[in-house]
């Protein structure tokens, strides 16, 4: 169970801005991830949690740095890129007709010339990566056929296959049941555990963002309002002033829970 | 869901490796039939020709310039008919049947859409228009060896393709449905000016009409060599893409992260497609369907990936329109049917035949 590569690496974002048009998403946006680290995004619709990854990943034009271990991004060759940084998106598209195991070896483009046919060692990569991810009986079956759980798995090990050394998971679990998302983030978390991969990951469901990070940065209209150990940044203070929202947080074994209430009876018609 | 009964199942070999065989058993099919195709085209016809003599005949010449002399081959009428009439026209059929394909089957890969065929971008509505324009105000004209018509075809063909291509990226990026909007826009306006002509030549009808179905009756030689080298090298640009466009089905994001510039490679993938389709449609005139169903035939052979379906659509096309022409030529003879026709009439039937099967399986 060891996937070669250096270790998770650091990542840095430094007075990060970005706008859609005229209109400003981030604002002076600054974060660490230490190696190995998992740092959950967390906000109300709109706060700009996806824009700040596809700004991390290079894909949203930006002001501001990036840094991987101390290496700013922008200049850095695109195959160099995405031989440190892999991302799954929100919503994943799921291209007709590949089997899983293609699927899943996409994810060796990075390390090898687009003209090159794919040599032994990707094949071991991607063979390997599958079995982890229990995809190895699904390798034939065409991902348009997957469920919504297995889709999942089967992004995830394409990323992986990339052999990345930091994983940025947008909603990870947006498109899945309760069930489904605690094994999907269980995956990561093993994985991050095993390999010492750096995760940056957006989470709008804040009882899972507090189990399975180990540091939340609250992003509010742009800007990171509030970044640290999860039971510092999830009070109920911070979700009535950021998200408008009644809730009261409970202490749980791995990291703080958020309880939705209800309004009291008399503001209730 | 079957995925636990899969789950469990612990394959013998890799089944990655397995799909990886059975494409290339059917890229060697493929390319055997295409052999097949070509000698069956120079067999039949209106004189018939004896295969063993064919066959000698080509080896004398292919050797000839090693100083190897092959015996019992043809001489006189079957020589020259051979060589002069039915051989070019067979390996045009094979060129043009390839590249439409292969230019299909990218165009189809680039925009994720099924219904793409080389002609969306205004490619045949530019290379209608003219050919429609030298054959009303300059019939019989020729640069050299070439006829003027091929020129003034490919000409308009990349004319549309380019506006279209102008339009569009102007309008809003290589992406998506704009640039398509841009491609049904320009088809239109050439398609109307075209017509125009058309009207106010009515003498010329016959003529138009008859490019405009698709021929290859007049092949010559000066044919192949005028496509060759476009074709080429559009075909093997696309050949190389095929990975690219596997990168590019699964989004712009996507792709971006796995260290390939999709707006780039689109824009390579597209102006190669056209490249091809454009010197297709100069030699042969507008022969419909090869670009749109031949692709969907790969694909049900060898799985949806570009890299494996773009050489298996290359020799398919070909291979097709090769028998295509040889049905052409002999349904009626000594009439021959439009091209255009023949890949219709012939083409639909077994693609409903393959859905039908398909839709069977599964």
């Amino acid at each position: 169970m060891s996937t070669p590569g250096a270790g998770g690496a650091r990542v840095e974002v430094l007075g990060l801005s970005a706008a859609f048009g005229r209109t400003r998403v981030l604002e002076d946006v600054r974060l660490a991830v230490e190696p190995g680290g998992w740092t959950a995004v967390i906000g109300p619709n709109g706060s700009g949690k996806s824009t700040l990854l596809r700004s991390v990943l290079g894909f949203h034009p930006h002001e501001g740095m990036v840094r991987v271990d101390g290496v700013p991004t922008t200049g850095m060759p695109r195959r160099e890129r995405a031989r440190q940084l892999a991302y799954a998106p929100q919503r994943p598209v799921v291209p007709e007709g590949v089997s899983t195991a293609d699927y899943v070896a996409l994810g060796r483009t990075p390390h090898r010339s687009l003209l090159a046919a794919p040599r032994p060692g990707d094949h071991r990569v991607v063979a390997e990566v599958m079995g982890r991810l229990e995809l190895t009986g699904l390798a034939d079956r065409l991902v348009t056929t997957l469920s919504g759980g297995e889709q999942q798995r089967a992004v995830l090990a394409r990323a992986l296959a990339q052999q990345p050394r930091v994983l940025l998971l947008d909603e990870p679990t947006a498109a899945l049941d309760l069930g489904h998302a605690q094994q999907v983030l269980d995956l990561v978390d093993r994985l991050r555990r095993q390999d010492g991969l750096t995760v940056l990951s957006t989470l709008h469901d804040l009882s899972l963002a507090g189990q399975y990070a180990d540091r939340l940065a609250l992003l509010s209209a742009g800007r990171v309002v509030a970044e640290g150990r999860p039971a510092d940044v999830l009070t109920a203070d911070a979700l009535a002033s950021h998200y408008g929202a009644r809730a009261e947080v409970v202490a749980g074994p791995h990291g703080p829970a958020v309880l939705p209430l209800r309004a009291p009876d008399g503001d209730r018609g | 869901m079957t995925a636990t009964a899969d789950g469990t199942r612990s394959p013998a070999a890799p089944p990655a490796a397995r799909t990886r065989h059975r494409a290339a058993l059917v890229l060697w099919a493929a390319g055997v039939a295409l052999v097949l195709a070509m000698l069956a085209g120079v067999w039949v016809g209106a004189l018939p020709l004896p295969p063993g003599a064919v066959v000698a005949t080509l080896a004398d010449r292919a050797l000839a310039p090693l100083g190897v002399d092959v015996g019992g081959g043809l001489e006189g009428t079957g020589a020259a008919v051979l060589l002069q009439l039915r051989l070019p026209r067979v390996v045009l059929a094979a060129l043009v049947g390839a590249g439409l394909a292969v230019a299909g089957a990218a165009y189809q890969g680039v925009f994720r859409n099924p219904l793409a065929d080389p002609y969306l971008l205004g490619a045949a509505a530019g290379a209608g228009l003219g050919a429609t324009l030298v054959i009303a105000y300059a019939p019989g004209t020729s640069l050299g060896p070439v006829g003027v018509v091929p020129l003034a075809a490919f000409a308009g063909a990349l004319l549309g393709v380019g506006s279209a291509l102008a339009l569009g990226t102007a309008a809003g990026g290589s992406h998506g449905p704009t640039l398509l909007l841009a491609g049904v826009a320009v088809a239109s306006f050439l398609a109307a000016a075209q017509t125009l002509v058309q009207q106010q030549n009515t003498d010329d009808l016959r003529e138009v009409y008859g490019w405009l179905l698709g021929q290859l009756g007049r092949a010559q030689w000066s044919d192949v060599l005028l496509v060759l080298p476009y074709l080429g090298v559009a075909c093997v640009v696309l050949l190389l893409c095929g990975r690219a466009l596997d990168v590019l089905a699964v989004g712009d994001d996507e792709a971006r992260s796995l260290g390939v510039h999709p707006g780039r490679m689109r824009l390579l993938v597209i102006v190669a497609a056209s490249l091809a389709t454009a010197s297709a449609v100069a030699v042969s005139g507008l022969i419909g369907f090869v670009g749109l169903v031949v692709p969907h035939i790969a694909r049900r052979l060898v799985g949806g990936s570009n890299a494996r379906v773009l050489p298996a659509a290359l020799l398919t096309g070909g291979a097709f329109l090769v028998v295509a022409d040889l049905v052409a030529r002999v349904v009626l003879a000594p009439a021959e049917l439009p091209i255009g026709v023949v890949t219709a009439f012939v083409g639909a039937p077994f693609f409903a035949g393959l859905l039908w099967l398909g839709a069977r399986r599964r």
